[in-house]
């Protein structure tokens, strides 16, 4: 939270304990035991779990409420009355803006990456040996795949403000690149990683050509069309990429090199630890997490360059980019290719991961999810995109693992059935609470003394 | 005297079949304030558009500095020394002033910011206190002084400023025209004003041009143009002029 919260987070934490603890005794007359009618008069069944529930909830929601409030009121102090926003040549600077996103966004990368960079050790540390936590670093490799290519998506979407309804497209062609060479040529990952991202890459400027002139609705459509082309390309032209059937027995990943078997000449050989299939599970866990932070960091460096300044202009104003000298046609061109290579990349992560590549991963379904995320997450926002990956992807995932719903409604009540409502329900929450995104604070990349965020309020709605 | 700066011949435009320009002929030369007055929809912003390139000239030549850029895709005329305020403003909304001013300075890679943006700070003591802000939160007149200020960045040979008064207090549009006014005389700026506000405008401009249905219908000096009854009538009698009394208004 802001500095300028007047409320420690001790305080509110003990305010929301206090009205859990309300509810809690509320709840014991009211909620904890049911009465059936048995076979001698009335019989009482406890509730014990749906009163947990509703304590837990109702501390989260006081806690939520709490913050939301706290950060209102960190805002008023700093925002100027209607009549000062005129204010005579002298007055005090920047007083039309927020106190900066509240130093989250600042530290959130950070806390984001530390914690993606030892979840393999949490996750073992946690379920007692790296068998039991493949589950767990199975999905950090799932979402990490969608935080990457939200990233990627960002510079098209986020950045340039380029509506690409067909980013998967570019997901398939890097893992069919990766497929393809290396079941046909032989190459190895590291070759095919970089070739796939070019080919990628050179499919974004093809479909770049055709759509410079259209923006917003057009654009969307034709990027849409592009993306069933590349998948129908893929089921029919059989001779080369098997159709529907795909390619199998794709090689898996080595280490540069070295591959993860049980022999002499394996992983497990050359670092002297006992052989351990996980290796190759973990080892792709840091691929794709090294891999999605080259992404971030070239992001981030490239909006501190003229070339992003470029993106977030053209963004911003199309003609007024064109009249101070920008080369709209090569900006754009620049955007689309490198959104692309970078699926490419994620594409051929894909395809080394699974082993297997099909028509059918790359269906409409998830260029919308990859969408989603990006738009959820506050477009340009590099933490929002990461966060939202997370609830986007990991949130159904962990939907089907809560087995105390099950307590609490019931046996028969499968979470698993409701994911999709769930989802509808946040979607439209998230529309009306924040619309622009979860992180919707633009970062100015130069700024004279102290950094301050642009108030996401007064981000264009629908614009941006 | 010296070719023109820039040069407009018989340029013609249009929007669809809609004829917005018809046979333009004008020129600016280096070191003058030249503007363009004319009502609403006359072409005047059309004219100003023309010359960067987007509506193309369906015919007729434009030339900058010797070169004919009828054809020539607009960055590609901001790049030869041509800067504008465009209509609207257009500043990038999201971005702190200083970013937009940056934009500005794009076309020589940042080389002379540093310098520049003092020289626009001095110009615009308004934006220097506003650097960090956001200029989609500024007010109208800081967001025009910071269209001009963008423009200016980018070192140009020729400003062209499309109506820098619309829609401002009359205060701040006395600022910004003396310091349109300043430009020129102290740094010899060449500078392409058109305006609605006639009056203002003539009484800054070294000449000045009267656009009608897309035909250049008079031009001649400022001061003679201010003087001329017809251009009374028409652009200077409905309340812009402070001098012109009420009678004389009627009987007109």
């Amino acid at each position: 939270m802001a500095a300028a919260s007047s409320a420690s987070p001790a305080a509110i934490l003990k305010d929301a304990g206090l009205f859990a603890l309300v509810a809690f005794g509320l709840c014991v007359p009211i909620v904890s035991h049911r009465t059936d009618l048995g076979a001698d008069g009335l019989e009482l069944t406890p509730r014990w779990g749906l009163v947990a529930g509703l304590c837990a909830a109702i501390f989260a929601v006081r806690l939520v409420q709490r913050l939301v409030l706290e950060r209102r009121a960190a805002r008023a102090v700093l925002t100027p009355s209607p009549h000062q926003a005129t204010e005579p040549v002298g007055a005090e600077p920047n007083a039309a803006q927020y106190p900066s996103s509240l130093g989250l966004p600042r530290l959130g990368l950070p806390l984001f990456v530390g914690f993606a960079l030892f979840l393999p050790l949490i996750a073992a540390l946690a379920s007692g040996g790296l068998s039991p936590a493949r589950y767990w670093i199975d999905l950090g490799i799932l979402i990490l795949t969608y935080v990457m290519l939200g990233w990627g998506l960002n510079i098209v979407v986020g950045l340039a403000g380029l509506l690409d309804l067909g980013y998967v497209a570019f997901y398939a062609v890097g893992a069919y690149s990766y497929a393809l060479l290396s079941t046909v040529f032989g190459l190895s990952f590291w070759v095919c990683l970089p070739l796939a991202g070019l080919f990628a890459g050179l499919w974004g400027v093809m479909l770049g050509f055709p759509v410079l002139r259209l923006r917003g609705d057009y654009l969307a459509i034709v990027t849409l069309a592009f993306g069933e082309i590349i998948r129908l390309v893929l089921i029919n032209w059989t001779d080369v990429t098997g159709g529907s059937a795909g390619i199998s027995s794709i090689p898996r990943a080595t280490f540069f090199g070295v591959p993860f078997k049980a022999g002499p000449d394996g992983f497990s050989a050359l670092v002297g630890l006992p052989f351990d299939p996980m290796h190759r599970i973990v080892f792709l866990y840091y691929l794709i997490l090294a891999l999605a932070l080259l992404t971030s960091l070239v992001t981030l460096r490239l909006r501190r360059l003229p070339l992003g300044r470029a993106w977030e202009a053209l963004r911003e104003d199309e003609i007024a980019c064109r009249s101070l000298g920008i080369d709209t046609t090569k900006t754009k061109l620049t955007a689309f290719a490198l959104g692309a290579m970078f699926g490419g990349f994620a594409g051929s992560f894909f395809a080394v991961r699974q082993g297997f590549v099909s028509p059918e991963s790359f269906n409409f379904l998830e260029s919308a999810i990859i969408l989603a995320i990006v738009v959820l997450g506050g477009m340009g926002s590099q933490l929002g995109v990461a966060v939202a990956a997370v609830a986007m992807v990991g949130g159904p995932e962990l939907l089907r693992n809560l087995g105390f719903l099950k307590a609490v409604f019931g046996e028969g009540f499968d979470p698993n059935e409701f994911r999709l409502l769930l989802f509808g329900l946040a979607m439209v929450a998230m529309m009306i609470w924040r619309p622009r995104g979860l992180i919707s604070d633009r970062m100015p990349t130069v700024a004279l003394g102290q950094r301050k965020a642009i108030g996401k309020d007064l981000v264009r709605e629908g614009h941006g | 005297m010296n070719a023109p700066l820039l040069s407009l011949r018989g340029v013609s435009a249009y929007y669809g079949s809609v004829a917005a320009l018809r046979g333009v002929d004008l020129d600016v030369n280096e070191g003058e304030i030249v503007t363009l007055i004319g009502a609403n929809g006359a072409g005047k912003s059309t004219l100003m558009m023309t010359v960067f390139g987007a509506p193309r000239a369906r015919s007729g030549t434009i030339a900058f500095a010797g070169e004919d850029i009828t054809a020539r895709p607009t960055h590609a005329i901001a790049r030869l020394g041509l800067a504008q305020s465009p209509e609207g403003r257009r500043v990038f909304p999201r971005m702190s002033v200083q970013e937009n001013l940056q934009m500005g300075a794009a076309l020589h890679g940042g080389r002379y910011f540093g310098q520049d943006l003092e020289k626009v700070c001095t110009l615009f003591p308004r934006l220097k206190e506003r650097l960090n802000q956001r200029a989609g939160t500024m007010s109208g007149g800081e967001q025009q002084m910071l269209a001009i200020g963008r423009a200016l960045m980018s070192r140009p040979r020729l400003l062209m400023l499309d109506e820098p008064s619309l829609g401002l207090a009359p205060l701040v549009v006395k600022q910004i025209f003396s310091a349109i006014s300043a430009l020129n005389r102290e740094e010899g700026m060449t500078i392409f004003l058109v305006e609605q506000n006639a009056y203002h405008a003539l009484k800054l401009a070294h000449r000045g041009s009267v656009l009608v249905n897309g035909r250049i219908t008079l031009s001649g000096p400022a001061r003679a143009l201010l003087d001329d009854p017809s251009i009374k009538a028409a652009y200077l009698e409905g309340g812009h002029a402070p001098t012109a009394s009420v009678g004389e208004g009627v009987q007109a």
